[in-house]
C-alpha cells in the first residue's frame, strides 16, 4: 500500500445527510416510492436538494412527524400506516415502498422494520415494503444509498449461475456502455444493482462476482458476501485509469485474458486520453482541496492527479473504508494527506492557508469561498451527472477544468466583490 | 403525522437562521445533526450570499447519544464564541434534539460568557419557518432591551417635535429569504426621505445587536411583513409605548394608506397628497387604452398572508382583475385572508398542500395566476401564465436588478411582472389562432415550451374525445358541428362561450352540443 497519510477529524460538519440520496435512487427505481418517515427538516432538506417543484407529483415525500405522534409509539405507528394506506390508494403504480428513517425517527426508535412486516403482509403481491434509515445520526449523503441496497439484499433470490454484478447507482446511458465493453471481452452475464425496476431483483449466489460501481457501500457489500458473492477487488470507474483496471479486474475474475481486454478498450482509452488533453492543460499542475462529502473524493483525488497532473493538498472524506479504498489509496502519490471525518471552521482554515487553486466542496461552502476569490467546483454535481467510464473521462475533467476557465474568461475578480 | 410531498415553509430553527444571517455580529449555535446543514444552501445558493449563515451545527452522531451531548453542545459553544466573537449568541436546537432535552439555552446560559445569550426554544413538531423568525426576532428585541425598557419612559410618537429633530422610525420584519425585502427597504426608506422621515434602525436586514439596543431611539415603528415582526412591534408596543404601522405598502392606494397613517401616527401634516398619485406609472398604464384587454381577466392568487393579500386588493382595485381564487400557507393569517377572501365574496383557501392549491386552481380556470415558485410550475403545467408574488422562491426571485414589491417602484414593478405573463399567454392565443395560416412558421416557439401549444381547451377536447364511449355524468359531447362553430368564435371569448353553452346544455338536460345549440346558448346568456 501507498504511504497516503491518513488523519482523522471530528467537530461541526457540513455534510448532507443519507436522506439526499433518494434524489438519484427514485429515478434509478421509477417503480418505487421513498417515504422518509421524519421531521418538517427531513422534507424541507430533501426538496431544498432535489429541487422537487418540477415534478407534478415526485416519488418521494416525507411523513411528518407532529406532537401527538411523539406522545404515544403505538399512535405513532398507527398513524404511518394511515398515511401509507393514503399513499397507496393515491399511487397506485408503486410496486416498492421504502420506510426511510431519519434522525428524530431513530431518536424516538420508531421501529419501521415491523411496520414495514405488517404491511407486507397486507399488500402481499402489490406492494412491497422495506425498510432502511438515511438518518444524519449514522450516515451522510452516499451512505443512504448504501442502506437502500442493504434493505434489498434479502429480497434477492438464490441462483448458481455465473454473473457479473455491478453494483451502485449508474447512470442509464453509462450502464449501457460498460455492459457493452463487456460483452465485447466476453462477459455476457452483466446485471445491476440497484436494477431499473425496483421488482426485477437480480439473483445471486456462489458464483456472482460483484464489481462496485460506487465506492460507498460497505454494508452492502458485507451482506452480498454473506450470500456467497465474490467481492472483486478494483479502483474505481472514475477517468481512463481506475475504469480500465476496473474492467480489467472483472476479467481477472473472469480468467478472461488481458490482452483481450485491452484490445476493446485501447481504442477507447485513446480516444478518452486525447479528449482530456484540452483540459489537462488547464488543470496541470493547479493545486487542489476536496472537502469530504460524497465518498467519492478519493477516487477523483486519484483521476485529477494521475490523469490530470492536479496537485493534492488534502483529500476529505466523511468516511473511509480501508478495505473498499485499498486499490484507490494505492494508486495516490506517497504522502498524500487524507482527512476522514470534518471540522469545517478547522479544514476551511487549511483551505486559506493553503492558496488551493480548486476546492472541491457543497453547495453551501461554493459561493462563500468565492466570494473569497477561491475557485471552487460543487461536488453534488459528482452524483447527477455521468462521469463514470472511459467515455465520460474527459467530461469528468470538464466539470473540474470549467470553473477555472471561467475564471480565465471573468478575469478580474473584482467583477466578485460583496 | 401528515404526508408531505412538498413544503410551503422550512422548520421554525430556518426561521431563526433568516434572522441571524440577515444580522451582523451574531452566531446562532444549533443543536442538531450533520444534515441540517442543507439549510446553509438556502442562503448561499438562492440569494447567493457571499457568507456562511453564522451558524455552528453541534453535529451531533447516533455514537455520541449514549454518552454526554451536552458536553458536545458546551464544547461548540465554546469554540463558536471563541471563533466568531459575536455581539450576542443565539443557541437552539432543531427536530432531532428538541426530543434528546438537552436544553442548550440553558447550557449556555450557564458558561460564564459576558455576552447576552438568546435561549431560543422553537418546537419543531408543531410550528414553522415563519412562526421561528417571528420568536427568534422576538426573543432577541426582548433580551436585549428588556432591562432598559423598565427604565425608559413611555414614547410619544410626537416627541420629535418638543425634541426639535426629524421624526425617526423603525423598519422591521425584513429578513434573507423573505420577497423582495433588500428592495423594499429601499423603497420604503426613499418615500419616508421624501416626506422627511428619517430611518432609526431597519431590522433583522443589515443590523447588529447594538442597532437592536437603540430601537428605542424612535418615534414609532413600521411593521413591514407581518410574519416577521408583528409580534416585536407588539411588544414594544407593550413595554415602551411604540406606536406601529399595519398598513403593508404595496400597491398605489396601500402606499398612500401607509403614508397617511405614518403621518397620523407622528402628527406629521403630509403636503403632497396630490403629487402621491403620480408617483407611479401604475395608474396610467392601468388606465391607458392598451390595457382595456386587462378588465376582468381572472386571477388565482397564492401565497404568504402579506402578499396574497396585497395582491387580492391591487387585482381588484387597481389593475381591474376579477379575483376568482385567494389563499395562504400562513395560518398565522388566516383570519385576515378570509375576511379579504370574503369582501371578494369567494372562499379564501387555507393550505399547506400544493396538490389541494393546484386543484382548486383548476377549478377556478383562472388567466392569470400569482402565486409562489410551487404555483409557478403547477400554472405551467395547466399551460396558464403565473407571475411569483410570494415565498418560497427560487434563485430567479432574487434578480440583480432593483426590483422592489412595495411603494411607487414596487407598483410598477408588479404591472410589468403580472401584464407581461398575460400579453405572453395572448401571443399563445394567438399561436394558436393563426398556427394554421399559411404565413404561420411551423417551428415557433412558445415561451411555455411545447405543453402550451395546445392550450388548456384543446387538451380538454382530446380528453372529450377519448372519453366519447364512457360518457360521465355531469357531461356533455361536442358534436363535429358544435365544435366546429366553436372553433369560428375569437379566442379571447372562446373559453367563456365554451363553459356557458356547456352548462346551457347541461341545464336544459341535451346530451349533446351542436352549433345550433351554441347559438341557443349565446341567445340564452345575451
Amino acid at each position: 500500500m501507498s504511504k497516503v497519510d491518513l488523519n482523522k477529524e471530528t467537530g461541526p460538519r457540513e455534510v448532507f445527510c443519507g436522506l439526499t440520496s433518494i434524489v438519484w435512487l427514485h429515478r434509478r427505481m421509477p417503480d418505487a416510492f421513498f417515504l422518509v418517515v421524519g421531521s418538517r427538516t427531513c422534507a424541507h432538506l430533501i426538496q431544498s436538494a432535489a429541487g422537487v417543484m418540477i415534478f407534478a407529483e415526485p416519488r418521494f415525500g416525507t411523513a411528518i412527524l407532529e406532537e401527538k405522534d411523539l406522545a404515544g409509539l403505538a399512535d405513532a405507528h398507527e398513524e404511518l400506516d394511515r398515511v401509507v394506506n393514503d399513499l397507496i390508494s393515491r399511487r397506485p403504480e408503486i410496486k416498492t415502498l421504502f420506510l426511510v428513517g431519519s434522525c428524530p425517527s431513530e431518536v424516538i426508535k420508531l421501529d419501521l422494520a415491523t411496520v414495514a412486516e405488517k404491511l407486507n403482509s397486507r399488500f402481499l403481491g402489490q406492494v412491497r415494503f422495506v425498510n432502511y434509515s438515511g438518518s444524519g445520526i449514522e450516515t451522510t449523503f452516499t451512505q443512504g444509498e448504501d442502506g437502500a441496497l442493504k434493505a434489498l439484499v434479502p429480497l434477492m433470490e438464490s441462483t448458481d449461475d455465473e454473473k457479473l454484478l455491478l453494483v451502485g447507482t449508474l447512470a442509464n446511458n453509462v450502464e449501457d456502455r460498460f455492459k457493452k465493453i463487456f460483452n465485447n471481452i466476453g462477459i455476457t452475464n452483466v446485471e445491476s444493482f440497484p436494477p431499473r425496476q425496483s421488482t426485477e431483483l437480480p439473483k445471486i449466489g456462489k458464483n456472482t462476482k460483484v464489481l462496485l460501481a460506487q465506492p460507498y457501500l460497505s454494508d452492502t457489500v458485507r451482506d452480498l458476501k454473506h450470500r456467497g458473492c465474490e467481492i472483486i477487488q478494483a479502483p474505481f470507474p472514475l477517468g481512463v485509469e481506475g475504469s480500465t483496471k476496473w474492467v480489467l479486474a472483472a476479467a481477472a475474475a473472469f480468467k478472461i485474458n488481458e490482452l483481450k481486454v485491452h484490445e476493446v478498450i485501447a481504442p477507447l482509452a485513446n480516444r478518452a486520453r486525447q479528449a482530456i488533453e484540452k483540459h489537462k492543460e488547464i488543470l496541470r499542475g493547479k493545486k487542489l482541496f476536496l472537502l469530504p462529502e460524497s465518498q467519492l473524493e478519493i477516487s477523483l483525488a486519484r483521476f485529477l492527479h494521475n490523469e490530470c497532473e492536479m496537485e493534492l493538498i488534502e483529500v476529505g472524506t466523511p468516511y473511509l473504508n480501508r478495505d473498499l479504498m485499498e486499490e484507490e489509496l494505492n494508486l495516490l502519490p506517497d504522502d498524500t494527506k487524507i482527512v476522514e471525518g470534518q471540522h469545517v471552521e478547522k479544514q476551511l482554515d487549511r483551505v486559506r492557508a493553503s492558496n488551493p487553486d480548486l476546492v472541491v466542496c457543497g453547495m453551501g461552502l461554493a459561493n462563500p469561498l468565492e466570494a473569497e476569490g477561491i475557485s471552487t467546483k460543487w461536488s453534488i454535481e459528482m452524483v447527477f451527472s455521468p462521469i463514470h467510464g472511459i467515455d465520460q473521462a474527459a467530461d469528468l475533467a470538464g466539470l473540474f477544468s470549467r470553473p477555472l476557465t471561467r475564471n480565465q474568461i471573468l478575469t478580474s475578480k473584482s467583477l466578485a466583490t460583496h | 403525522m401528515e404526508l408531505t410531498l412538498w413544503t410551503y415553509e422550512g422548520p421554525p430553527h430556518v426561521g431563526a437562521m433568516r434572522v441571524a444571517s440577515s444580522m451582523k455580529d451574531i452566531h446562532y449555535v444549533l443543536h442538531a445533526p450533520q444534515g441540517d446543514t442543507y439549510a446553509d444552501l438556502l442562503f448561499t445558493m438562492i440569494e447567493r450570499r457571499g457568507q456562511r449563515p453564522p451558524v455552528t451545527y453541534t453535529t451531533f452522531q447516533a455514537r455520541d447519544l449514549g454518552g454526554d451531548t451536552a458536553e458536545l453542545v458546551k464544547r461548540n459553544i465554546t469554540e463558536a464564541v471563541e471563533r466568531f466573537k459575536p455581539k450576542t449568541l443565539l443557541v437552539g436546537e432543531s427536530c432531532t434534539a428538541e426530543l434528546i432535552q438537552d436544553q442548550p439555552g440553558a447550557l449556555a446560559k450557564g458558561m460564564g460568557f459576558d455576552i447576552p445569550i438568546v435561549n431560543l426554544e422553537l418546537p419543531a413538531y408543531s410550528k414553522k419557518e415563519n412562526w421561528g423568525a417571528s420568536e427568534t426576532f422576538y426573543q432577541i428585541i426582548r433580551t436585549l432591551l428588556k432591562d432598559k425598557v423598565n427604565d425608559i419612559e413611555k414614547i410619544n410618537p410626537k416627541r420629535w417635535m418638543s425634541l426639535g429633530r426629524r421624526p425617526k422610525v423603525n423598519i422591521l420584519g425584513p429578513t434573507l429569504l423573505g420577497f423582495r425585502c433588500r428592495d423594499d427597504v429601499i423603497e420604503i426608506q426613499r418615500i419616508l426621505s421624501e416626506q422627511g422621515i428619517d430611518t432609526n434602525v431597519v431590522a433583522p436586514l443589515g443590523s447588529s445587536p447594538d442597532d437592536i439596543a437603540r430601537l428605542t431611539d424612535a418615534d414609532i415603528n413600521i411593521c413591514l411583513y407581518h410574519e416577521i415582526a408583528e409580534t416585536s412591534c407588539e411588544w414594544l408596543k407593550r413595554n415602551c409605548g411604540m406606536e406601529y404601522t399595519t398598513t403593508i405598502p404595496i400597491g398605489i392606494k396601500n402606499t398612500i394608506n401607509f403614508i397617511n397613517e405614518v403621518h397620523e401616527k407622528l402628527d406629521l401634516p403630509l403636503t403632497n397628497q396630490e403629487e402621491l398619485e403620480h408617483k407611479s406609472k401604475l395608474p396610467w398604464y392601468s388606465k391607458s387604452v392598451d390595457s382595456n384587454y386587462l378588465t376582468g381577466k381572472r386571477v388565482f392568487i397564492f401565497g404568504d398572508g402579506t402578499h396574497a393579500i396585497a395582491a387580492a386588493k391591487i387585482a381588484k382595485d387597481e389593475l381591474g382583475f376579477e379575483v376568482v381564487g385567494l389563499g395562504t400557507y400562513s395560518r398565522e393569517m388566516a383570519r385576515q385572508v378570509r375576511a379579504a377572501a370574503k369582501e371578494l365574496n369567494i372562499e379564501a383557501l387555507i393550505t399547506n398542500s400544493y396538490l389541494e392549491v393546484e386543484d382548486a386552481m383548476k377549478k377556478a380556470s383562472p388567466e392569470l395566476v400569482l402565486g409562489t415558485q410551487m404555483e409557478r410550475h403547477s400554472a405551467k403545467r395547466l399551460g396558464i401564465p403565473c407571475s411569483v408574488i410570494s415565498t418560497p422562491m427560487h434563485v430567479q426571485d432574487v434578480p440583480a436588478r432593483y426590483s422592489p414589491q412595495m411603494g411607487w417602484e414596487g407598483a410598477n414593478v408588479i404591472f410589468d411582472d403580472w401584464v407581461h405573463p398575460l400579453m405572453m399567454g395572448l401571443e399563445e392565443h394567438l399561436i394558436d389562432m393563426f398556427k394554421h395560416d399559411f404565413e404561420f412558421v411551423d417551428g415557433h416557439q412558445s415561451h411555455l415550451g411545447h405543453t402550451a401549444t395546445k392550450g388548456p381547451e384543446n387538451k380538454e377536447d382530446e380528453h372529450a374525445r377519448g372519453n366519447n364511449s364512457i360518457q360521465k355524468k355531469g357531461t356533455v359531447i361536442w358534436t363535429d358541428s358544435g365544435r366546429a362553430e366553436l372553433t369560428k368564435v375569437p379566442f379571447f371569448v372562446r373559453g367563456k362561450v365554451k363553459s356557458n353553452t356547456e352548462k346551457y346544455a347541461l341545464s336544459k338536460g341535451l346530451p349533446e352540443i351542436s352549433d345550433e345549440t351554441l347559438y341557443d346558448a349565446k341567445a340564452h346568456f345575451g
